[in-house]
């Protein structure tokens, strides 16, 4: 029955919602959680990110991650196929089938190593999961490559390019391709804080490393060399991932060499159990490499904010 | 309801200073890597307790380990030695655009660190209209954050630091840089936060702004906790430990030889114990002790300004001509006496000077550090007035 006024503030004063309650004990220790775990919104957004800062301002954004892949498979198409003439049939398409994976690993490898250091602001001035810098790096050089992968299969299509079930290979191949560029990021990465020069010996081991690599030389010729001691070719993963792709690219295996006349195969087993043994092989390595790569990159990361 | 929310025990911070910044490879492999050339221990032995809901503000002076204490507490510096536990959703404001991509727009930014800070994009969304109306950025939003001014990179960072719904809010002297107007939305933010129960850890010189805001007030200086309790006594004790109890010296009226305030004691008796607590009603001495020296060539009247929070005068006392310091050298006691403390409310402090009656400025002043409080009620005011209150049924208005 009291009267009751209501005292409305003047106007443009700041008129605020009010805040809920403190959060109860469980709920403010599942927030504490989850800003110290890595979640794939958080992931996400630093791919985002790094796209976002990479193409802004940028007209053809996107289309230049094709023009460098490109480029390359051009010029090593004019050097080994037209000057070298070593005869594979469609070489072009053997060139991007193993040119493909080896650039995205490179790529992920590369930013991988300085995600940390490049991302100091961050790690200097708020407190998150330190690991997902890492990933992310992984991350952003997967999403050009599915582009690439995607521009890829349009084009071959468009020349009438038939595949078989045998591409179904490149999923595994992918998987493994991820698997070790993220446990070599996370070891280079977190070495590349206290030792600068980590990104330079990285930059100069994937040049070398490129030509370990069957891409623009088949697999076959190493066979010929190594004999007995061919499986420990594969010790490298890269290797499997590099002839498991032009094992489900690429359709056309024997040839001949319009130099030496020699017969060759162009890829490195016609069949499938060689490729599933070597992606076994490359997948026990890469867990393994991976275990010890969060374990160091966790025991180095507490001094990450110091160092940077 | 007022669990520990940020428990600190024993912490230690060294921080190893090597001559050169990154060590290189080369170094390590020819072994000739340089023995670190000193280290520094930034914290020693640190044991703070927060409940939830206190707003602590952490004084000290520059270089005391402030900012490292406040580092360590958000997770993103490891303790050399000790453990730290910090429970909820941690909202940090440690420098100037922390945190920020400067070629991403304001936008963008607040996703970004919300999601730095665990929130799902979809929590953002609903957040980002009055992230954006707090920070005041308009259509400025959409430019990218390196073209903001300072001034515009705080109320951005506030603005996220305060809408993403934080359990713990740690604040590093970052504020100042927004204007007035911001300042004050900024205080009032913080006083909805306090009602809300949450946890607030803010680092400042500014020592008003703790005596206003904080519950409790931790002095850090040279890497050690010196005094944690309540903010008046605090900010006395950083003022001792900074000198700045003593007047800074005017530039046109040095103090004149000779004159030395001693003391000022407060008493509720005369010339009886220094008491902490005054009683509205009941009478307050005063005592000033000053020393007139041989080689004085000055006396004069004692001034007593009592001082509530940032210092601002409440009421002052001149001594009467009757009461005036001696001509002779000596020490000297001047009394007042309040017979009947009025209806104030706070912690009150003394200061003292002495003036000429023909000079303007004092030949001697000190500010004391220690305080008396006085209680006058339980409404908020610095002055408890005496009202009448009464209620009518106002007839209803005719639709």
């Amino acid at each position: 029955m009291g009267a009751h006024q209501t005292i409305n503030p003047p106007e443009g004063w700041h008129v605020s919602a009010g805040l809920p309650a403190a959060a109860s004990p469980l709920v403010a220790r599942q927030r504490a959680d989850a800003q110290r775990r890595v979640r794939w919104e958080l992931l996400a957004e630093l791919v985002r990110k790094d796209l976002k800062v990479k193409y802004q301002g940028s007209v053809l954004g996107f289309a230049w991650s094709l023009a460098n892949p490109l480029l390359l498979m051009a010029i090593y198409y004019l050097v080994f196929a037209v000057v070298l003439r070593n005869g594979i049939p469609g070489f072009a398409i053997f060139i991007v089938a193993g040119l493909l994976p080896w650039t995205a690993f490179s790529g992920a490898v590369m930013t991988g190593t300085t995600s940390v250091v490049a991302n100091s602001g961050l790690v200097k001035k708020v407190r998150f999961p330190l690991q997902v810098l890492p990933l992310s790096a992984v991350g952003y050089a997967m999403m050009h490559f599915a582009l690439q992968l995607g521009a890829v299969l349009v084009i071959t299509a468009a020349f009438r390019h038939v595949y078989s079930p045998a591409f179904l290979l490149i999923l595994p191949a992918i998987a493994l391709m991820v698997l070790f560029a993220t446990s070599l990021s996370y070891i280079a990465a977190a070495l590349n804080v206290r030792y600068r020069d980590t990104a330079h010996v990285v930059e100069i081991a994937l040049l070398v490393w490129f030509w370990l690599n069957p891409v623009l030389y088949p697999a076959s010729l190493v066979q010929q060399r190594l004999h007995g001691w061919y499986w420990a070719y594969f010790l490298n993963p890269m290797a499997t991932v590099v002839t498991s792709f032009q094992r489900a690219i690429f359709v056309k295996d024997a040839y001949t060499n319009k130099i030496t006349h020699l017969p060759g195969h162009a890829l490195a087993d016609p069949g499938y159990v060689f490729y599933l043994r070597n992606l076994a092989m490359g997948f026990a390595i890469s867990i393994v490499l991976m275990v010890l790569a969060r374990r160091l990159f966790r025991r180095m990361q507490v001094d990450f904010a110091e160092e940077l | 309801m007022s669990g520990a929310v940020i428990v600190a025990r024993g912490v230690s911070k060294r921080f190893v200073h090597s001559s050169g910044h990154a060590t290189s490879l080369k170094e390590r492999l020819l072994g000739n890597t340089k023995a670190p050339s000193g280290e520094f221990w930034a914290l020693k032995d640190i044991d703070l307790t927060i409940g939830q809901g206190e707003t602590v503000g952490l004084i000290g002076p520059n270089g005391a380990g402030k900012s490292t204490t406040l580092k360590v507490l958000a997770g993103i510096l490891q303790p050399t030695s000790g453990t730290v536990e910090v429970i909820g959703r941690v909202a940090s404001l440690l420098e100037l655009g922390a945190g920020f991509n400067g070629e991403l727009s304001g936008r963008e930014n607040i996703y970004l660190n919300a999601a730095l800070l665990g929130l799902r994009r979809r929590e953002v969304d609903d957040m980002l209209e009055s992230i954006i109306e707090f920070s005041e950025q308009g259509a400025r939003i959409d430019d990218p954050v390196k073209h903001y001014s300072s001034g515009e990179y705080v109320k951005l960072g506030f603005s996220i630091a305060v809408h993403v719904d934080p359990d713990v809010l740690l604040v590093d002297e970052v504020l100042a840089v927004g204007d007035e107007a911001f300042q004050r939305k900024c205080l009032a933010k913080i006083a909805e936060f306090q009602r809300a129960g949450r946890t607030i850890l803010l680092v400042t010189h500014s020592l008003g702004l703790v005596e206003e805001l904080c519950t409790r007030a931790v002095v850090v200086a040279d890497g050690q906790i010196q005094f944690d309790g309540d903010p008046e006594f605090a900010v006395g004790t950083l003022r001792k430990i900074l000198g700045t109890d003593q007047p800074a010296p005017a530039p046109d009226y040095a103090p004149k030889q000779g004159i030395t305030i001693v003391d000022a004691v407060v008493s509720a008796t005369v010339d009886g114990p220094a008491t902490e607590d005054a009683e509205p009603g009941q009478p307050l001495h005063v005592r000033v002790d000053v020393d007139v020296a041989e080689d004085a060539d000055y006396t004069g009247d004692v001034v007593v300004v009592v001082m509530g929070a940032g210092n601002f005068p409440i009421w002052s006392m001149r001594s009467s001509e009757a009461a005036r310091l001696g001509d002779r050298p000596g020490r000297y006691r001047i009394r007042f006496v309040v017979p009947s403390v009025p209806q104030v409310n706070g912690s009150f402090r003394l200061a003292v000077a002495v003036y000429d009656a023909t000079a303007d400025a004092p030949a001697a002043s000190r500010t004391f550090n220690e305080i008396f409080r006085v209680h006058s009620g339980e409404l908020p005011g610095i002055v408890a007035v005496p009202f009448g209150t009464e209620h009518t049924e106002l007839p209803a208005i005719p639709a």
